[in-house]
């Protein structure tokens, strides 16, 4: 018994070590965004004087953190709804219905799965430079760089193939009968996908939302590559990059961690409400890189 | 029902998606393969076939050297850590009576879903030179009039800067996943080598692992594409790839070379190796950790 419990104390050292190590940084962040600027220069360590407010005030207003997040909002709503609407009927008709064509679709949309966003955003960015061109011969207004809704419908694209893999999964497992008694009186192949099947997938869906939304709310890539113009609109992730490169020229450290605060807060809160889902949903996906 | 309506509505439901699928996957994918073989840089809109002038020039550019170098010593380095901690503390979690067991679970898990920017923030606030979390804790063991140690500053020290984020990233969700894997084993074969005498650490080598076996390889080519991915990501938020190219990876070089530089086809040669690279070593991986699967 002696020899068990003096293992046990080295877990928990092992395991409370762990949970410092992620804790206090994180902590950290929250502890900075209520300093006052002149306590940066003390040790890091110290505690915030008083609760300085005032950082995000700045940050909301002069440094256009409240535009951002309203925009990030905009875009990671837009590209769910999108994806949910593109990827539900897809989804349900490639694991369902037998037609030409569907093994190389199935393939191609696993293939998908392969194909990281970090190595296309670059020609995809360039087929928008091309199609700005050409609606510039058009004599139109451009329309593709700068703009949050075709951010929005590049993220619900490039999720795609994960998100109709993870509910194709799903739909096989609902048993025919329920389609075959609703067409038996008569409802059309429409309304049975949309009033029978769908309400059944809410727990795939919801495991959807759920991925998605942490990976919209947190993308920088896609979102630096094409809001290209710098006193255009942006999104969270892309406007505190942009306040931590002009950190160290002014030093406001203090706005730049109550952006951050920001950024974090929404994902934070969302997790700690699912966290069991969530982890769930991960072992039923598997693929996500 | 009719089978037109069938055709009709399957056409419905599947072209938006496949149309979109086409248009932001496939055809990028395409262009980048196709693109390598053209020289197309600047502004200037004339691309003129060069065939494979773009990967000669890629076998003697010391940079990209760098950059390979530095992305296989994160594949193994990171892999190797996240890969070990993650087997451990998936494993005492699951195998172990213990206290808080969801507490740490949820905890562990915290860095994955943050974005890579704000871990770049939390880590460039604990690696700062001066008023950094780290060097404040060394400063107590330290002379105090040494010189600090500057964590993204150094060339010889900051890929294991990188490495660090990374690491402190990727640990909780590769439990999560490891967790998973073992809950799915009877309790009973454990019972079973308990009575048998084999110790904890002896079920741990020869019990869990071989039977999470087809988890761990399926892990492992996780590890080798997601690092590429993640490397990319910290060190475009946190060096830029600097200082001097001490921390440039595969795509922030690619990155660098297509959409700053807009040297594009040049930027797409060095994507097609990459692409053809990740996929050689995965495969390589994949080969030489077949093993039989153990039936129960």
């Amino acid at each position: 018994m002696k020899k068990k419990s003096g293992k046990h104390v080295l877990i928990y050292c092992l395991l409370i070590i762990l949970a410092i190590l992620i804790i206090v940084p994180v902590g950290w962040v929250f502890m900075a965004s209520l300093k006052q600027n002149h306590e940066f220069y003390e040790t890091p360590w110290k505690l915030p004087s008083g609760f300085y407010v005032q950082n995000f005030i700045d940050a909301w207003g002069s440094a256009h953190m409240g535009q951002y997040m309203l925009n990030s909002v905009i875009v990671t709503a837009v590209a769910i709804v999108l994806l949910l609407m593109l990827a539900l009927p897809a989804s349900y008709c490639l694991s369902r219905f037998q037609f030409k064509m569907k093994k190389v679709i199935q393939i191609l949309f696993m293939a998908g799965l392969f194909i990281n966003v970090n190595y296309i955003v670059v020609p995809i960015f360039l087929m928008f430079v091309d199609g700005e061109k050409w609606l510039k011969s058009m004599g139109l207004e451009p329309l593709f760089l700068n703009n949050i809704f075709i951010l929005a419908l590049v993220y619900a694209s490039t999720a795609l193939p994960f998100t109709i893999y993870l509910l194709s999964g799903y739909f096989v497992t609902i048993p025919k009968t329920y389609e075959e008694a609703a067409y038996i009186d008569g409802s059309s192949y429409f309304r049975t996908m949309v009033e029978v099947i769908f309400p059944m997938a809410r727990p795939s869906i919801i495991t959807v939302i759920l991925f998605n939304f942490l990976s919209f709310w947190n993308e920088y890539i896609i979102a630096i590559t094409l809001l290209t113009d710098p006193d255009g609109s942006k999104t969270l992730p892309v406007g505190l990059m942009n306040l931590m490169k002009a950190q160290n020229a002014s030093a406001q450290y203090g706005r730049m961690y109550a952006g951050l605060v920001l950024v974090m807060l929404p994902t934070l809160v969302l997790y700690i409400l699912v966290q069991k889902k969530l982890t769930q949903g991960m072992m039923l996906g598997g693929l996500k890189g | 029902m009719k089978k037109s309506s069938k055709s009709i509505f399957l056409f419905l439901c599947i072209a938006p998606s496949f149309l979109l699928f086409l248009v932001f996957m496939i055809i990028p994918t395409f262009n980048i393969f196709r693109m390598s073989l053209y020289k197309w840089g600047g502004y200037s809109p004339d691309k003129t076939f060069v065939g494979l002038d773009n990967f000669i020039k890629l076998s003697k550019d010391m940079k990209f050297f760098q950059s390979f170098e530095n992305t296989i010593f994160l594949i193994v380095a990171v892999s190797l850590v996240t890969f070990t901690m993650a087997l451990v503390f998936a494993a005492i979690l699951t195998r172990e009576n213990l206290i808080g067991q969801n507490f740490f679970r949820v905890v562990f898990y915290i860095p994955n879903i943050l974005s890579i920017v704000i871990i770049s923030a939390i880590f460039s606030a604990i690696l700062d030179s001066k008023n950094g979390l780290l060097n404040s804790i060394l400063n107590i063991f330290r002379d105090k009039n040494a010189e600090p140690i500057y964590w993204l500053g150094d060339q010889k020290i900051v890929i294991y800067s990188i490495a660090m984020a990374m690491i402190w990233q990727a640990v909780g969700y590769y439990m999560v996943m490891y967790m998973a894997s073992m809950a799915s084993v009877p309790e009973s074969v454990y019972e079973s080598a308990s009575l048998e005498g084999a110790g904890k650490i002896h079920q741990f080598f020869h019990l869990t692992i071989p039977l999470i076996w087809t988890n761990i390889r399926t892990t492992l080519t996780f590890f080798i594409i997601s690092n590429i991915n993640l490397s990319f990501t910290i060190v475009k938020a946190m060096t830029g790839g600097g200082p001097d190219g001490s921390t440039e990876v595969f795509l922030s070089y690619m990155y660098k070379q297509a959409y700053t530089n807009s040297s594009y086809g040049y930027g797409m040669a060095i994507g097609v190796v990459v692409f053809l690279f990740s996929f050689a070593l995965s495969g390589i991986v994949s080969l030489v950790t077949k093993r039989e699967p153990i039936e129960l």
